[in-house]
């Protein structure tokens, strides 16, 4: 990878708009095959303390980093705004080179009220807009509303498990929100929707009696959300859930056929964040289990009889980087069940 | 055997899941594969990298076993072991030892020789020992990657074996190319093969159709409003659809030498480019909307007298050549090619869709081997504006839109366009507009067969070629591969690394040929 970089100290907007233009002048002078990506903007606000580990994070998203970049780090007290950009060109697949363009704008509290203009100019035009504040940056996130038409969250990031489900169905009214947290159950959603899939079995989806739900203590977003997501699509009304003890949360949902008790259980995890264990029963006897393992996930299925099947459902990790880099990529899909999954698990945390 | 799952929901019609709604990855049914001629290249190759990918990426159905079946004798181990370097040299992702060491458990292998009847029996006991195992029926799909000339014989001794239908799981054939080798051993091979299966049971396969690329010709015309008004005879002057290789036939000559490129290539990929180009919106993307439409395309090309085909195609050799500097062997100086060999290395082919849309446009088709450049390209050249207000002096003129839609090696659209020279003077001249794949889209495209094999365990067809369509494909080609045979016209010859024969410049005349 080969790189052009320009940078200034206590700057304006139009000011860095117009180095990269230059530098993107400078790049096509250089390369002939160079072409710039055109996906979308990521627009990131981070502390400018915590900027380091962020920046590691988008190294590690690989193929799903976006076209231009835009790195806010905010420093509490700072009055000036002092910019680096750069235009980097890396070989892609056939005969040309694919450019990325960041831009990194150190600047103070006191511009977040306003950030939208700063940022502003510094967008691709006519390319969505995903902006990302994992430290929070609330003001910043509200200011870039009027630009923005993706907003990332993490559910999980957030103190308190209700403002989080709160902050993201409020995000939905002026943009499309990824939540990472969501996306942590994207495997087990699809393995779920597969173990029903065949038509004999499918008709067990009206039979489910009890969901429970295993998660890393840092993962409660992902688990209720699935449980969200299983409440939305099956028609069922989900009730608040209950401290169970120790590290547990019980409840209720009303289906059609009667009660489905739900269970979040905390459990030990190493590795990555997200779901550890999924176990729905039938009210006929029947189980299936989900459990991590190496490999894959590992599925148990307890027949009414009492008898047990084990196999792995094959799949590779993809680790926290491979989330992030799935949530960069979401940012161009639309995915119809979520709201309904959040509604359904704000409920339960009410 | 119990369902895994018992309910006690009365025995009525099941709707629709609602828990695929939203998810990228639909499901696929629990399936054991049996690839027959799974020591072969293509199985090596393609067919187990593109699973090993299928089940990194948690794409296989959660219950999946794979047999492999071939005439050699070899035990499960010696099988795992070929086909983990097979995955390890050619999977596109670094194999994870995990997920690698999963998916070679779910194999075992079963030598069969293809026209022994009690190999089959012995396969059918395996397949049901694995259902045994997973406490219910699996769908079965047998994959024929072997030589064509045992699709017949495979076919006809699962039926013997009675493995042809299951009562109640799904059994499906993926059959690969070529099917048949000219309309009447189609035809006697589609008679067989209607005879075992049903034809929603038989996938045959084009690779060609599963590339993000050609799918992308379908979403290019009718996902997008601005080129559907100029789609047809009024604006288009004529069409080339280019597929140039810039090697030559390396190892395959036992192969090449009784195919030729019109069979290798222009049979199946290129005319399917062509009904894709032409065919008309299908009411929806069903896999027999599709089609339909397809073979309407295919049923409008009039097959060629001999005359026509005297004048209408191409056929030529390669010779010896220093393409890049590299001195090369001609086609007849290749291993294994018999010294009197008049097996085509080139075919250019003038073809005409006879209907309301497209009567009077010539589609140019060129295909060949050791040819200057690699190039897969669909060129649609609109004709020139009716009245040239601008003068052309100190510049090349106002030239006619040309269209590219270009498939491999760089995948995109380019659209010329004429531009105004700057300057005091309005003089014009043709600018390319162009959109690369690459720079669009984040996620790197699955390989052809991942996306194949999905689709056919899934039963998913639109991908696939149906019986008519192979028919009609070979109906049109037949009266070409006829008239070569008794020399119309005859062979020429074209240096390696050229562009092609002289002959074919004569085909285009008055036009020309795109540069490679």
């Amino acid at each position: 990878m080969s790189e052009e970089v320009w940078r200034e100290r206590d700057t304006t907007p139009s000011k860095v708009e117009a180095a990269l233009r230059h530098l993107l002048i400078e790049r096509y002078h250089d390369e002939d095959a160079f072409v710039p990506a055109r996906v979308l903007n990521l627009v990131v606000v981070v502390d400018a303390e915590f900027r380091g580990e962020v920046e590691n994070r988008l190294q590690r998203v690989g193929r799903y980093h976006p076209s231009r970049l835009v790195l806010c780090s905010v420093q509490p007290g700072r009055k000036t705004i002092d910019a680096w950009c750069s235009v980097a060109a890396e070989r892609a697949e056939g005969p040309f080179s694919l450019g990325r363009e960041t831009v990194v704008l150190s600047l103070g509290d006191r511009h977040l009220k306003a950030l939208d203009t700063i940022v502003d100019p510094l967008l691709v035009p006519d390319l969505a807009t995903l902006v990302w504040a994992p430290h929070g940056h609330t003001e910043a996130v509200n200011a870039l509303r009027r630009l923005m038409q993706v907003v990332l969250v993490d559910s999980q990031d957030e103190q308190e498990l209700p403002e989080a489900l709160e902050r993201s169905e409020e995000l939905l009214e002026s943009a499309y929100v990824v939540d990472l947290a969501w996306l942590r159950s994207t495997p087990w959603r699809e393995r779920i929707a597969a173990a029903f899939d065949p038509s004999p079995l499918r008709r067990g989806l009206a039979d489910i009696s009890s969901v429970t739900v295993r998660h890393r203590a840092d993962s409660a977003a992902a688990a209720v959300l699935f449980c969200g997501w299983l409440s939305s699509r099956l028609g069922w009304h989900p009730g608040s859930l209950s401290d169970g003890g120790g590290k547990r949360r019980t409840g209720h949902a009303r289906a059609r056929r009667g009660e489905v008790s739900l269970h979040l259980e905390e459990v030990e995890q190493p590795g990555a964040p997200g779901l550890a264990g999924v176990t729905i029963e039938m009210s006929s006897g029947g189980s299936l289990a989900l459990d991590r393992g190496p490999g894959g996930l590992k599925s148990v299925r307890q027949a009414r009889d009492g008898t047990e099947q084990v196999w792995t459902v094959l799949g590779a990790s993809r680790g926290e980087a491979g989330i992030l880099g799935e949530g960069v990529r979401q940012a161009l899909l639309r995915d119809p069940t979520y709201k309904p999954a959040l509604s359904a698990a704000r409920a339960m945390v009410a | 055997m119990a369902a895994s799952i018992p309910t006690d929901a009365p025995d009525q019609e099941v709707g629709d899941n609602p828990l695929v709604e939203g998810l990228e990855r639909l499901p696929v049914p629990p399936t054991t594969m049996v690839i027959f001629g799974a020591s072969g290249d293509l199985a090596k190759r393609k067919l187990l990298p593109a699973l090993y990918n299928l089940a990194h990426e948690g794409a296989l159905p959660e219950r999946f076993n794979l047999i492999g079946a071939a005439r050699r004798g070899q035990t499960d181990d010696e099988f795992r072991e070929v086909m983990k370097e097979s995955i390890e040299s050619n999977s596109r992702r670094e194999p994870d030892p995990q997920v690698l060491e999963g998916l070679l458990e779910r194999m075992r292998y079963v030598p069969v020789p293809f026209d022994d009847g009690d190999a089959y029996g012995k396969l059918g006991k395996v397949l049901e020992e694995l259902d045994e195992d997973a406490g219910q029926p699996l769908a079965r799909m047998y994959y024929l990657s072997t030589a064509p000339e045992f699709f017949s014989v495979i076919s006809q001794e699962l039926k013997k074996a009675g493995l042809h239908r299951h009562g109640k799981a799904d059994v499906r054939v993926v059959i690969e190319k070529p099917f048949g080798t000219d309309l009447k051993s189609a035809r006697e091979l589609q008679k067989v093969v209607s005879n075992v299966f049903r034809e929603r049971q038989v996938f045959r396969i084009d690779h060609y159709l599963g590339k993000e690329t050609v799918q992308n010709v379908l979403a290019f015309r009718f996902a997008n409003l601005m080129f559907e008004p100029v789609w047809n005879r009024n604006y288009i002057d004529h069409v080339q659809i280019t597929a140039a290789e810039d090697i030559g036939i390396g190892s395959r000559a036992g192969y090449y030498d009784s195919s030729g490129a019109l069979r290798d290539l222009v049979q199946n990929h290129m005319l399917q480019l062509l009904t894709l180009l032409c065919m008309e919106p299908p009411s929806s993307f069903d896999a027999d909307r599709v089609r339909d439409e397809k073979v309407k395309v295919l049923d409008a090309i009039t097959p060629m007298s001999p005359d026509e085909v005297e004048r209408c195609t191409v056929r030529a050799q390669y010779t010896a050549g220093s393409p890049g500097g590299e001195d090369v062997p001609g086609y007849l100086d290749e291993d294994d090619v018999p010294d009197d060999s008049q097996t085509e290395t080139y075919a250019a082919l003038k073809l005409e869709v006879h209907n309301w849309r497209w009567e009077g446009v010539p589609f140019f088709l060129r295909t060949g081997k050791r040819l200057s450049r690699k190039t897969t390209e669909i060129a649609v050249q609109l004709k020139p504006v009716p009245h040239l207000a601008f003068g052309s002096d100190g510049s090349v003129g106002v030239q006619p839109n040309l269209l590219i839609l270009a498939v491999q090696p760089n995948e995109g659209v380019s659209l010329s366009l004429g531009a105004k020279i700057p300057g005091s003077r309005m003089r014009i001249r043709p600018v390319n507009m162009e959109f690369l794949y690459g720079s669009s889209f984040m996620s790197q495209s699955p390989e052809a067969y991942e996306r194949l094999i999905q689709d056919a365990m899934r039963g998913e067809a639109t991908l696939f070629t149906r019986d008519d369509e192979v028919i009609a494909q070979w109906s049109i080609i037949d009266p070409i591969l006829q008239a070569w045979k008794e020399g119309k016209p005859p062979a020429t010859s074209y240096a390696a690394g050229s562009p092609g024969p002289h002959d074919a410049d004569e085909l285009i005349a008055p036009r020309e040929w795109r540069g490679l």
